[in-house]
């Protein structure tokens, strides 16, 4: 491939993503201020994809193996009691990635 | 701009900060080890900007695979994006020649920070808001850059990093609902997401989840919605309006 093509294929997702991004801006809310309806979903769907966010994250629990889900499930487990008892983010995440980094490094 | 706004965003952001550099090193080595120089790997991070496409993309740029496919793909994976402006709609309008930046970097990540976040009276959400969103596209510039030009000599062992990605929407789904005043969104969310995982698989369930929960959702609210909330919301939100 030249440089010209490859450059294609970086412009184009590229542009698809800013589409993708752009849609509701486009579509809602142009003219005049949005409706009390789409204003009421908006605030009610980050619960909802916050949801389907952690779920996608742990996705592979369906094709995994049982050692790579012990792993995944203990390891959201443990970020979520520390997040529930310390209500520090930092603290959760740091304690949460470091379990699982060294679970994937012994039983990986 | 005041250096406190500026400050008050970094601070948000660290949890990003953490798994976006990593990621973005990762997507730098990937993208070196398929042979392609740092300048286009830090060319797709800057304008593709969309973790887990990024990765898919380079296999297809050292096959030379067709446009189509690559768009088609795009689409696939990134169109869950479509709802993530749907809370932010007048918000991020209202931030004049800043606006169409804060469109293009909406990805799961500012996203949820964009959702999360609290602002202090004394600061300018806005400033706030457009800061975590730059700051998010910096780091994981900034990682593609360092993997990029460091290859392979890199002598840790990531593995496993990418973890603080579901740490952090983890957290987030404990604040909010633990903020939340109704838990219903949440479950509908928890629900429609399970549900499609199971029949449709990994790969596919996002998309049918989405819609199927923002419908019931649109549903939802229709049924709940009276007229002294909407009255009493329009009245917050024009006192809110009132101190910009």
């Amino acid at each position: 491939m030249n440089n010209y093509e490859i450059l294609l294929m970086i412009l184009v997702p590229a542009l698809v993503n800013i589409c993708l991004r752009a849609v509701p801006f486009v579509f809602l809310g142009r003219k005049k201020e949005v409706g009390a309806g789409i204003r009421n979903v908006g605030d009610m769907l980050p619960a909802a994809i916050m949801a389907t966010l952690v779920i996608y994250c742990i996705r592979s629990i369906t094709v995994s193996g049982m050692t790579d889900n012990i792993m995944t499930l203990t390891s959201v487990a443990v970020t979520s009691l520390l997040h529930i008892w310390k209500k520090n983010t930092i603290i959760s995440i740091s304690g949460g990635t470091i379990l699982y980094m060294v679970l994937v490094h012994i039983f990986g | 701009m005041r250096k406190r706004e500026v400050k008050y965003a970094f601070v948000k952001t660290i949890p990003i900060l953490f798994s976006y550099i990593f990621l973005g090193m990762a997507f730098g080595i990937v993208m070196y080890q398929a042979g392609f120089s740092f300048g286009w790997a830090v060319l797709t991070s800057i304008i593709v900007y969309s973790g887990a496409f990024q990765f898919v993309l380079v296999p297809f740029l050292a096959a030379g695979t067709s446009l189509i496919t690559v768009a088609l793909t795009a689409v696939a994976m990134n169109s869950r994006h479509i709802f993530y402006g749907l809370s932010f709609v007048e918000e991020f309008r209202s931030m004049g020649k800043r606006f169409p930046y804060m469109v293009f970097s909406l990805t799961d990540e500012s996203f949820a920070l964009n959702c999360s976040t609290e602002f202090p009276e004394d600061m300018d959400r806005k400033n706030i808001r457009f800061c975590m969103s730059l700051f998010c596209h910096i780091y994981w510039v900034c990682g593609t850059l360092f993997g990029s030009v460091m290859g392979q000599v890199i002598p840790f062992d990531f593995e496993g990093i990418d973890f603080c990605m579901t740490a952090l929407f983890v957290t987030i789904f404990i604040d909010q609902w633990r903020t939340a005043s109704s838990h219903v969104p949440a479950v509908i969310g928890l629900g429609t997401s399970v549900l499609f995982l199971i029949l449709l698989g990994a790969d596919n369930f996002i998309l049918p989840a989405l819609v199927l929960a923002t419908a019931i959702l649109i549903f939802y609210g229709k049924q709940t919605i009276n007229k002294e909330e909407v009255l009493q919301d329009t009245a917050d939100r024009n006192e809110r309006n009132g101190h910009e």
